[in-house]
């Protein structure tokens, strides 16, 4: 076991956990963070999406000891002073979520596709978000709340 | 316009149990030391001066700023529950919605019922809906005419004189008003009216229904709140992971246990032996849901893998056309066209996207308590309390609470301390209990003058398979024996129905075309000219009618373009798909739109509605399209979703959803499953419009869709 200092949502952060340990275990057990999901472990699902210096990653693939000085930004540090962003907004007007246990993750992915692309054609949002799984199959409703976001 | 809806009566609130309910909620009669999420407590957290608030009922709180606190008391999946039975409490007790928190019940069946207040507190088989509709209404019907009395009794003037708006009561004579906050204190002291006889509002005056309210858990969904099983925190929790053989009925031999203890935070591993509901494994518990995941993959068990070793899918389907084969084929009429056809489905997996878990505690005063994403709470075995979690899907496999027995069964060891059991997807997969798999060996045929003279389905499923065809009762059923697989297999949203009637619906296609009328005429003329007892006919033509008219059947479209309709009653639902898809000549299928034509009665919730017919839709084409459970060795050889590849963004259609109008004295039919099964035979018609090519083998992504 080893002692690492990450950076989550602008502050520091010190865990205790062994170097293998996958950053979403991490901000799930030792951080009480559990807003970021697991589904699948490698990779496929993308229920485990944050952003590590605003780029989408997989959370279940990035070890604890890879982390380093990286800023790490989970779906609990999207909202400001309890304001949500235009998606997270557009996500409850559109009324994306079914079970939504999927959904942290597809705001992740889609927070990161309009940081990149502000106004994404449908084949912008097919790349970006194909990558999220939703059992659900909430697909229209989530095309329609980034469109919707985008416009604003 | 629907006219007699096949809904079974809703199970009704009696005035004694009501009572009872009441009594309960009010505090006075209330366990001491036995914390309930119940509406005493919803009330607290709501006001903060629960003893000031009215608390007609297990239900509501009304506290004096005439904020409302409600109790869903259903497990919410995604169906929607959550929100849809507090809008049909609010619409009868006659509040605006801004004014409604809505607080998840704990399972509790003298307060909620199971016989007398309401329907189940289940989430199972759409019924959540139509057997709450008429009890939930009523509870907020009771309420309000607890509030009008206070008001009449305030003003010193007939009740009848007395209208309700937003929350507040009104004397239109006098002018007066009164909030529903300023008479929680006169309204408290009265009896509550006979449930049997309250009035419910007429369909005028409704105001929610029918709307769209969007998901009261939105707002925590989208910050990531903890809502869900796998989200409790517990003060001093430990982590579990239970690994079983992966043959099922399997047990454990032996295990490297002495090793496994020495790894990172593992406190214990152990083996568990069989018990009621609980299949043998071996256990490992740990200080972080890390540290019991990795240590049990360092596990070595012996298995004694049992009599189900060797079965496999191979197999089954070697057996299943020897059954076929020996169904006998009736003669029909020289000029009649006769079609025979083998259509075949595998096992599939629920794969819902929150893996099994569950956390139990065995308390210092002996009882049991149990956090849970569970569909049916009363199958939580030995537990006190059960603590309802958001699921994070359910599809039939929450049905079955074995994962909060084995999660009980660990927690066991360990009195006084929180243990919660996580699977990992691979176990979720491995220890599935799957859509079973079966044939069906059809053969039929059309006369001279277009109609339907024969129809013979051999249908021969795998243990746990069934089917119960109610499509038109002069198609001919025979169904094999079941094909012994020791395979575990569960309800699966719309369990038997969601591909049964993708055979049915697209051998039914077969002979549509081979009439050589519009395959939707066909189905028209068919639903017109049965003797259908099943369901309304009538109904089912208007959903036909209304998804082809909405999507444009009948319009001229190039060859590799291709539009396909099917229907199916399922669930007391009647819906039409219709399918329009696009395939190119070297066979790269894209399904461009999906229309659903829909009637379950009246529209709850609009928005959550066509939430789950889109849902349903969409999960009928992910699973025809691109999913199979093989079995090999007694197990499943996918085990993740890198080889059951759900559908995903980029391959998913436009839907459009058009419900028949409803009338709101009549409760509705469900909506979680209806949907499923129209969606792939709707699918693979019109693949078999554009292509030529006829789908008769699921999965079907990997079929040869070329054409020239």
């Amino acid at each position: 076991m080893s002692t690492y200092n990450i950076s989550v949502n602008g502050q520091s952060k010190s865990v205790d956990v062994e170097a293998d340990t996958p950053l979403l275990w991490v901000l799930r057990d030792s951080l009480e963070m559990v807003g970021t999901k697991y589904g699948c472990g490698i990779g496929m699902c993308g229920a485990c999406t944050v952003h590590i210096d605003g780029k989408a990653k997989r959370s279940c693939q990035t070890k604890i000891s890879d982390v380093g000085a990286a800023k790490v930004t989970t779906i609990e540090g999207l909202a400001k002073d309890g304001k949500l962003t235009a998606l997270q907004q557009a996500w409850c007007d559109v009324d994306v979520p079914q079970c939504g246990y999927c959904q942290a993750g597809q705001l992740m992915s889609a927070t990161a596709l309009l940081a990149d692309k502000p106004k994404p054609t449908d084949a912008d949002i097919d790349a970006a978000m194909s990558g999220n799984l939703c059992r659900c199959a909430t697909y229209a409703r989530i095309r329609a709340a980034i469109h919707t976001a985008a416009a604003k | 316009m629907s006219a007699s809806p096949a809904t079974p009566p809703a199970r009704e609130l009696d005035r004694r149990s009501f009572l009872k309910v009441t009594a309960l909620a009010g505090g006075g009669m209330m366990l001491v030391g036995y914390v309930r999420n119940g509406i005493t407590e919803a009330a607290a957290q709501t006001a903060g001066a629960a003893a000031a608030n009215f608390v007609p009922n297990a239900f509501i709180s009304i506290a004096p700023n005439g904020m409302v606190a409600i109790i869903s008391k259903n497990p919410e999946i995604g169906q929607g529950m959550k929100t849809s039975l507090p809008m049909l409490i609010a619409e009868d007790l006659d509040v605006s919605w801004d004014k409604v928190t809505v607080y998840q019940g704990d399972f509790n069946t003298a307060a909620y019922g199971s016989q007398t207040v309401g329907g189940p507190q289940n989430a199972s088989g759409s019924n959540g809906t139509p057997s709450n509709y008429m009890p939930m209404r009523r509870v907020g019907a009771a309420a309000r005419a607890m509030l009008v009395q206070a008001a009449a009794q305030t003003w010193g003037v007939p009740e009848s004189e007395c209208t309700t708006a937003n929350g507040t009561v009104l004397h239109q004579a006098s002018g007066k008003k009164l909030g529903y906050g300023e008479l929680t204190a006169k309204a408290a002291t009265l009896t509550p009216p006979d449930m049997n006889t309250v009035a419910l509002k007429d369909n005028k005056d409704i105001k929610i229904l029918g709307t769209r309210i969007v998901g009261v858990d939105n707002p925590k969904l989208v910050t990531g709140q903890p809502l869900f099983g796998i989200d409790v925190k517990q003060p001093g929790m430990l982590h579990a992971n239970f690994v079983k053989c992966p043959v099922p009925g399997g047990t454990p031999v032996s295990a490297n246990l002495d090793e496994v203890k020495k790894l990172p935070g593992v406190r214990d591993a152990f083996i568990v032996p069989a018990a009621t509901g609980v299949k043998a494994g071996v256990a490992v518990v740990a200080d972080s849901t890390w540290n019991a995941i990795s240590a049990a993959e360092k596990l070595k068990v012996e298995w004694n893998e049992g009599a189900n070793a060797n079965q496999s899918s191979e197999s089954f389907a070697t057996q299943a056309l020897a059954a076929g084969a020996a169904g006998a084929a009736p003669t029909y009429p020289a000029n009649a066209k006769v079609l025979s056809a083998t259509y075949s489905f595998p096992y599939v997996f629920h794969a819902c996207m929150e893996p099994m878990n569950a956390t139990a505690c065995y308390k210092a005063d002996g009882t049991v308590e149990v956090w849970a994403p569970i569909q049916n709470p009363g199958s939580a075995r030995g537990a006190n309390t059960v603590h309802i979690m958001r699921s994070g899907g359910g599809f039939g496999r929450r049905l079955s609470g074995e994962y909060v027995s084995e999660a009980m069964a660990i927690a066991q060891k360990f009195p006084g301390i929180p243990v919660k059991l996580t699977w990992t997807r691979e176990q979720d997969f491995g220890n599935d209990l799957l859509r079973p798999a079966a044939w069906h060996f059809f053969n039929g045929a059309v006369g001279a003058d277009g109609k339907i003279i024969g129809w013979n389905d051999r249908f021969v499923p795998v243990q746990g398979a069934g089917f119960g065809n109610n499509e038109f009762p002069s198609l001919s059923v025979q169904s094999a024996p079941a094909i012994p697989t020791g395979m575990p297999t569960g309800p699966w949203r719309s369990p038997n129905d969601n591909a049964n009637f993708w055979a049915t619906q697209s051998f039914l296609d077969e002979l549509a075309h081979a009439s050589g009328q519009d395959v939707l005429q066909f189905r028209l003329d068919l639903l017109a000219s049965e003797k259908i007892t099943a369901y309304n006919a009538q109904r089912m033509m208007a959903v036909v009618k209304l998804a082809g008219d909405q999507a444009g059947w009948g319009k001229k479209l190039p060859k590799g373009q291709g539009m396909g309709i099917a229907f199916t009653f399922s669930h007391r639902g009647y819906v039409a798909i219709v399918a329009e898809v696009t395939v190119t000549q070297d066979g790269a299928l894209t399904v461009n739109k999906m229309t659903a034509g829909v009637d379950v009665g009246p529209v709850v919730n609009l928005s959550a509605a066509e939430n789950q017919v889109q849902g349903g839709m969409m999960d009928g084409l992910s699973t025809a399209w691109l999913l199979k459970a093989t079995i090999d060795k007694g197990r499943p050889t996918q085990v993740n979703f890198d080889e059951y590849d759900l559908i995903r963004i980029n391959q998913a259609p436009v839907v459009a959803v058009h419900f028949i109008k409803g009338d709101y004295n009549v409760a509705p039919t469900g909506l979680g499953e209806p949907a499923l099964p129209p969606a792939a035979p709707a699918v693979c018609n019109a693949i078999f419009a554009a292509t030529g090519k006829r789908i008769r083998t699921l999965p079907f992504k990997d079929e040869d869709l070329k054409w020239s």
